[in-house]
């Protein structure tokens, strides 16, 4: 049998060679006309190639002619912009639609473990790419899909150059645990924490070197990803190069942002008057006499005008010939933004190096992806903006007598500054901008290789490797000045630290997609997956100016490591029935370090469902061009979030600072951790139901989504019996939670003609999140969780989780007003009735999350002009005024230490006196519709003689918002709605220039 | 084929093992912490358990000063986790000698005497001794013979740890007492019962008493001999001094007067080689490890190696105002301040001004700032930190003059004393007129003297000893050293109207309220918990 089977293949072989050998000496003249699809014109400049490696390039009128060795030779097509194509020349003559390539991407979409036709989706997908990302200054990742996806909901921290997002899909279905989404770098998962010196990795990607982001929303498009699903999926692509000379981009961007809106407080004049008739009600002159005659406006002092320029180089091709002629893509990054806090400052190196070489025949495609960055961060103290609206007017900012830096500051008798035993307790704004020197430094590289090997004996199979690594550094050194009164009693203090983390991955899985018949087609993908996470801190004291080490800042431990690992297995079908249906199941095992032996499995199976109308009603009418319904159902799992060892019985040695003395020795404690040697995932069932349409040659096209998500076995931390455990509380598995909700996506184009178009896109998203249980035993008369620290004393919070009701619903007393609809300071309504107002007269009140969210963009071209506009919003979301109950009190002048303060103007409408925290007057409708950007764009087409294309643009960000809310900015990304002092997003102008050369 | 069909077997085996290694790296354990084994696999772990088991009354977790809490379910570390913080609010604020202006949470109730059962502070109140038990019946459980044995621990080690196992038991019946104390009932746990999720038992006033009662009888003798003990440990004066206390109390607590036992273990104490300090105002300075010859027992706190923001730290930073440096203070906290009620308490001079020639223990409540004057003590508002009467009583200075161990004056290092020689001869003259046997009156006339002597107050005459005047010395010796509720609960003041004080009850010219409130709610969140545990009446 073996000896029949080779002398067959010997005989084969040696005719093929026979047969090569014989063809050499013909010559075929092939020629033909390259006409882009989209609109038929010629496409000049082509590469047209055959295997020999001859190659010809196409005219301006889109013509070509080559000779070939084969009649009918295999040509292929390749340009910067277009498709690569291979044709089959076989009249000699051959005319190509050549399709660009940013409608490629529309049709394919990255999903979990590979990619699919966009068409051919079951679950549910948006895919976002760089030609509709937002317009204008954009520093972090996560900021280009603001407003562009139904249901995902991203909020900066602030206006902080370099400050990082919340990210929200669906809602988020975790109570404790994480409710970030799992983000994955050309397939790298990687940790979603910052490292120290940057609270934001997404900020270590340049946004320029992004191809496409695609959010898997549904649990069986994520459940891939198993037990870090629950919460969706961002996969951000970078850029590829592409085959063919190399191209070269450069664009630039410089911006101005300004922050324009302040904090409401009292004028100088204003304070003064208000703590002279104080003086004169009272007799007492404690803060009469400490007045000033200035007139400061301290947060006039904190903001500045910013600058950013954002400069990126970019080379795309190939190198090296004929077989070894390998595509990249190769770029440069330098960013320079300033913060609009005076002192904060954010830059960034990034390179990106991607190379896709082919080898043996084609049968190996290697993906080498490599970036790296380095971030210089300068913080700015952001307990400026705090202390700017509660400083005294009436104060000068500087006070040349005083030895603490040359800035007004509130002493005692004795010279040092009124404190509690800290720093002082109300410093000057700008002692904390200027007397503190922050400066981290940020190394990442995200590197990782993909192998896909069409196996030479049956080309059908794919042996997929996928290696990679992610490593970040952080570091930085964190000084304060000796001068400053934060830190008087230390003689200054300086403090460097260090953290390393890398997180390396190895994927091999093995790939069989087979097409047997029109009629049915289908692949199979089974794989393993290991991945491990390791956190290392290095630990230093600090120090004082003049070198001493400050006590107690000793460390304990010189480094410190934390460890987390995933060992997975994952298998997925895809099946296709006569193009009509598709029907997808995957499932995947997780084992997690994070759990005991007896518990770290879990799987996480899903399936889906996908009928394509279209093909099956509506073949042949023109104006649909796609109907496809969608089922879907998973599990997922989330255990991001917790500590490392949860379930492990431990003893934990105390600090130097937390010994006892016996006899005349300090011994440290060593305290046993409470724990729950039985804890697992959490786990999320999804039901999705899903539409996808496209009618009018795709002029109108979106989708529909509901879907409903049970959470059960939360990682909550619940109140257990005392005494049962090392603790009155206990991270176990209990309680549940529901998401459901509809999303909405309407794409059109309502005018399109050769010389304009017009695109209108809109989405919105309706969630809705209830917890349905918090006990092991329910307790109807459990209140809940007190969740949402407030500022102004200590331990206070306004929220609740609690049955029945959102996470993070507010839980106050329910004001009574006046028939002149003023509140009666006080005065809470007595809801239940028995006489007393106490803690059984708090109700549960309206919540922090929005019930709709809204994305909306629009964009028209006139020829070579391009003007677009784009907004997000959200409605039924609310927020707790902190800094109205606060500082929006007239006592808040006088602090009960004898120095002046100054207070928000809110009483002057709610006539309080005293703080009232827990009033629900103090809780109010933050719904919002923002402008996120108006830009302006030119193409000037071909300049200097045709080399290169030159693009303008221009943008404004942060235009306007539309809201009734009464603080600062309703939108903010604390989760439990609690608004007190936030850094202003600021209005960013931005001009750029692009150009293709 | 053959040959292919081997090379893709042995692929899959070399891939199959390299997956399955994967599996095994799953055990993790972090770098730093230790395994129960580990910990007690010597002589020196079991020190730092004993060390954590004293610790646990004087920090509030296993960072200094905050940063790793013992007790979590959202409570503030600062002012809901540590004991003495908690047990002072718990103890104190109800009553004439303190009130507080701040606005956390339901601080302002305790003055009032209008809490509920959703009371965080209540709630650290009742976690902490439990917390502490729990603890201390792990300890005992290590530190069995079995366990000893079979870590080859011997000789004087074993003999050091069978000795702190005494120790061990005396804390946990402390704890206990001041479940008693506080919540008339407790969650009862012993070295019997494990770790895990299981609903612990209910133990009953009388039940408690009993079994607090039978356990400090039981370890006396296996305890260091009275005075003894090093510095920080207790020994058999702890011992019986919890005894007397326990004693004097009975009849609150179980109904049935102890009296004669009372003077019996407070005249142990008293016998027992304990005397008094020169100088009042020394026993509450930084260096008040020097008056171990009158304090009994003190949780040690120290600026440096034992910080908290719930031990004496609160007392040099709460009731200090711009007034912070008189308290040997960084700063104030402008927080709590005594009522009218312990001033009048104290002779007053002709203008109504306390007098500190007649008493100098009422040196307290002057400052730089504040003097004890009618105008002064007056509270027109609690909210109003300017008003009251300033309480400068732990201040964080050395008597001998040295600096402090933490020169930024941010944390203390005064011990807290929990157990003073004067509160046993006080309780020797209260027992005797409350009629118990073995104790006379000449002596009791002497042992109060004695106290007032030291701070220059005139001389009791037989006819002065009475309940009242005991009372009302106790307040004068005992300020806000926690003695205060118990003792008004003693003679029915604190809930009725026969004794007033400014604000009880949340009104200016004070109030009766329900006498519900003579015994704290058992926390709801733990009723949740633990379906074993009862409510206390009225709640």
């Amino acid at each position: 049998m073996k000896k029949t089977r080779s002398f067959h293949r010997l005989v084969s072989v040696a005719l093929l060679c026979m047969l090569s050998s014989l063809t050499v000496f013909a010559q075929n003249m092939v020629t033909g006309r390259v006409t882009n699809s989209k609109d038929g014109a010629p496409v000049q400049g082509v590469t047209v190639s055959i295997r020999n490696g001859r190659t010809a390039q196409t005219g301006s009128d889109g013509t070509f002619r080559i000779n070939s060795a084969s009649a009918s030779p295999t040509l292929t097509f390749s340009s910067v912009g277009f498709t690569t194509q291979q044709v089959i020349a076989s009249g000699g003559n051959v005319s190509l639609s050549f399709v660009e390539n940013n409608q490629r991407l529309e049709d394919v979409v990255v999903v979990a473990y590979g990619t699919r036709r966009k068409s051919d989706l079951t679950g549910s997908v948006a895919s976002v790419s760089s030609k509709d990302f937002q317009k204008g200054n954009i520093n972090s990742t996560e900021q280009l899909l603001v407003g562009k996806v139904a249901g995902l909901e991203i909020t900066s921290g602030g206006g902080s150059a370099g400050g990082g997002s919340r990210i929200r899909i669906r809602g988020g279905a975790s109570l404790n645990a994480s409710n970030d989404p799992l983000i994955v770098i050309d397939g790298v998962p990687v940790d979603g924490n910052g490292v120290s010196g940057t609270g934001n990795l997404l900020s270590t990607i340049n946004p320029d070197d992004i191809e496409s982001i695609s959010v898997l929303k549904d649990a069986s498009a994520t459940a891939l990803y198993g037990s870090r699903a629950s919460n969706g999926v961002l996969i951000v692509t970078t850029k590829k190069g592409r085959k063919g000379k190399i191209n070269f981009n450069f664009n630039t961007k410089l911006s101005l942002a300004n922050v324009g809106e302040r904090v409401d407080v009292l004028s100088a004049d204003q304070v003064r008057a208000a703590i002279t008739a104080d003086a004169a009600e009272t007799g007492n002159t404690t803060y009469s006499s400490k007045l000033g005659t200035a007139n400061t406006n301290w947060q006039d002092l904190i903001y500045q005008k910013a600058f950013g320029a954002d400069n990126n180089l970019s080379a795309n091709g190939s190198f090296g010939k004929g077989k070894v002629s390998i595509p990249f893509r190769a770029s440069f990054g330098y960013l320079n933004q300033q913060g609009t806090l005076k002192t904060n400052q954010f830059d960034r190196v990034s390179t990106a190096l991607n190379l896709t070489p082919k080898f043996f025949d084609d049968h190996l495609s290697v993906n080498f992806a490599g970036k790296y960055s380095h971030i210089k961060n300068t913080f700015a103290n952001e307990g400026a903006i705090g202390s700017a609206v509660n400083f005294d007017p009436t104060q000068n900012p500087y006070d040349a007598a005083n030895k603490y830096g040359g800035y007004f500051q509130w002493l005692q008798a004795n010279g040092a500054p009124v404190n509690t035993g800290g720093g002082s307790i109300a410093p000057n704004p700008l002692d904390l901008l200027y007397l503190r020197d922050n400066k981290s430094d940020v190394n990442r590289f995200i590197g990782n290789i993909q192998l896909d090997y069409k196996m030479h004996f049956l080309p059908d199979l794919h042996l997929l490797v996928n290696a990679g690594v992610d490593a970040a550094t952080g570091k930085g050194n964190d000084n304060t000045d000796s001068s400053s009164v934060t830190s008087f009693q230390t003689g200054g203090r300086f403090h460097f630290y260090e953290q390393k983390k890398t997180n390396s991955l190895l994927d091999v899985s093995l790939l069989y997609a087979k097409e047997i018949s029109n009629a049915f087609k289908f692949d199979v993908l089974v794989g393993h997956t290991y991945q491990a996470f390791q956190t290392k801190d290095l630990n230093f004291a600090s120090f004082s100016q003049k070198g001493d080490t400050i006590p107690n800042s000793k460390p304990d431990y010189n480094d410190s490591k934390a460890e987390y690992r995933l060992d997975s297995y994952l298998g997925r079908v895809n099946l296709s029935f006569l193009n009509k249906f598709l029907l997808t199941g995957s499932i995947r095992r997780d084992a997690s370090s994070k759990f005991s032996p007896n518990t770290r499995v879990g799987y996480f199976p899903a399936g889906a469902f996908a009928w394509k109308l279209k093909e099956q009603f509506f073949k042949d009418v023109a104006a649909i061009n796609e109907l496809k319904i969608r089922v879907g159902y998973g599990v997922t799992g989330q255990q991001d979030g917790i500590d490392y060892y949860s379930y492990l019985a431990r003893y934990g040695r105390s600090t130097q600072s937390a010994q006892y003395q016996f006899g005349n020795t300090y011994y440290t404690f060593l305290r046993p951790s409470e724990y729950d040697g039985k804890l697992k995932w959490e786990t999320t069932a999804t039901t999705n139901l899903g539409l996808d349409f496209g009618l009018i040659q795709n002029r109108i096209s979106g989708s529909v989504d509901i879907y409903k998500k049970k959470t059960k076995d939360l990682l909550s931390t619940v109140p257990i019996a005392p005494g049962a455990n090392f603790n009155i509380t206990l991270l176990t598995n209990v309680g549940n939670v529901e998401n459901k909700g509809i999303e909405f996506t309407v794409n059109t184009i309502p005018v399109r003609t050769k010389t304009i178009q017009w695109d209108l896109g809109f989405n919105a998203a309706f969630n809705k999140t209830e917890i349905t249980n918090l006990l092991a035993n329910p307790d109807p008369n459990f209140q809940g969780i007190p969740v949402g620290g407030i500022s102004g004393a200590t331990g206070n919070s306004i929220g609740k989780f609690a049955v029945g009701y959102a996470p993070y619903v507010f839980f106050p007393f329910k004001q009574v007003y006046d028939n002149a609809g003023k509140p009666i300071e006080g005065l809470y309504e007595d809801l239940n009735r028995d006489g007393v107002i106490d803690d059984k007269d708090r109700y549960y009140y309206k919540k922090p999350a929005a019930d709709v969210l809204l994305g909306f963009n629009t964009q028209l071209s006139i020829q070579k002009f391009t003007v677009g506009v784009a907004g997000h919003g959200s409605l039924g979301n609310y927020l707790y005024n902190n800094f109205n109950s606060n500082n929006g009190i007239l006592a808040n002048l006088r602090d009960p230490l004898g120095i002046v303060r100054n207070s928000g103007t809110n009483f002057l409408e709610s006539n309080f006196k005293l703080r009232n925290f827990f009033s629900d007057y103090y809780i109010e409708n933050a719904s919002f519709f923002k402008i996120d950007n108006i830009n302006f764009g030119y193409n000037f087409g071909k300049i200097i003689r045709d080399k290169a294309n030159l693009r303008l643009s221009a943008s404004v960000q942060n235009v306007h918002t539309f809201t009734k809310y009464g603080g600062l900015d309703p939108e903010q990304s604390n989760s439990a709605g609690v608004d007190y002092t936030i850094y202003p997003r600021p209005r960013t102008y931005s001009v750029g220039a692009s150009i293709d050369f | 084929m053959k040959n292919i069909s081997f090379s893709k077997v042995m692929m899959f085996v070399a891939l199959t093992a390299f997956i399955a290694s994967c599996g095994k790296k799953l055990d993790l354990f972090p770098q730093h912490d230790l395994t129960q084994e580990q910990v007690y696999a010597s002589a020196a772990g079991y020190k730092s358990i004993l060390a954590k088991l004293y610790g646990t009354l004087s920090i509030s977790g296993n960072s200094g000063p905050s940063g790793q809490p013992d007790i979590a379910g959202g409570l503030d570390e600062g002012s809901q986790v540590g004991f003495i913080r908690g047990f002072f609010n718990l103890q104190e604020l109800p009553t004439d000698e303190a009130v507080v202006a701040w606005d956390d949470q339901t601080i302002k109730s305790f003055h009032n005497l209008s809490w509920n059962s959703a009371d965080p502070f209540i709630l650290g109140m009742y976690a902490r001794p439990i917390y502490n038990i729990t603890l201390i019946n792990e300890y005992i459980r290590q530190a069995s013979d079995a366990n000893l044995a079979s870590r080859n621990i011997t000789g004087a080690d074993a003999d050091e740890i069978r000795k702190t196992k005494a120790e061990a038991r005396f804390l946990r019946a402390f704890n206990y007492w001041v479940m008693l104390d506080l919540f008339g009932k407790s969650t009862f746990i012993t070295e019997a019962d494990g770790v895990g999720t299981f609903l612990p038992v209910e133990k009953s006033r009388t039940e408690l008493f009993t079994y607090i009662e039978s356990e400090l009888l039981a370890i006396q003798n296996d305890l260091a001999t009275v005075k003894t003990a090093e510095y920080g440990r207790v020994d058999q004066g702890a011992n019986w001094g919890l005894l007397a206390r326990l004693y004097l109390n009975a009849k609150v607590y179980t109904g049935a007067d102890k009296n004669t036992e009372a003077i019996t273990y407070a005249a142990k104490v008293i016998n027992g080689g304990y005397s008094l300090q020169p100088k009042y105002a020394q026993l509450f300075m930084a260096d008040n490890e020097k008056r171990k010859d009158e304090i009994i027992f003190a949780i040690n706190c120290d600026g440096l190696r034992t910080q908290s923001y719930g031990n004496t730290t609160f007392f040099i930073h709460a009731p200090a105002g711009a007034d912070n440096a008189d308290f040997g203070a960084s700063g104030g906290w402008a927080g709590y301040r005594a009522t009218k009620g312990l001033a009048d308490l104290f002779p007053a001079d002709g203008s109504g001004n306390l007098d500190t020639s007649k008493d100098l223990r009422a040196t307290s409540f002057y400052t730089s700032v504040r003097k004890a004057s009618p105008s002064q003590i007056a509270i027109t508002n609690i909210g109003d930190f300017s008003t009251g009467m300033a309480v400068r009583k732990y201040i964080n200075k050395r008597s001998d003059g040295l600096p402090v161990s933490d020169i930024t004056l941010a944390f203390s290092d005064v011990d807290y004393p929990v157990m003073r020689l004067p509160e046993m001869y006080l309780i020797y003259a209260e027992a005797v007129l409350r009629g118990g046997t073995g104790g006379s009156s000449a002596t009791a006339l002497n042992y109060v003297n004695l106290v007032r002597a030291r701070s220059q107050a005139t001389q009791w005459s037989g006819a002065e000893l009475t309940l009242q005047n005991i009372l009302n010395e106790r307040g004068r010796e005992l300020y806000w050293e926690g003695h205060r509720r118990t003792d008004l609960i003693r003679y029915n003041l604190l809930t009725t109207g026969s004794y007033l004080w400014p604000w009880k009850g949340g009104v200016a010219s004070g109030t009766s309220v329900d006498s519900k409130y003579n015994i704290y709610p058992i926390p709801s969140a733990n009723r949740t918990a633990n379906t074993n545990l009862t409510q206390n009446a009225g709640y």
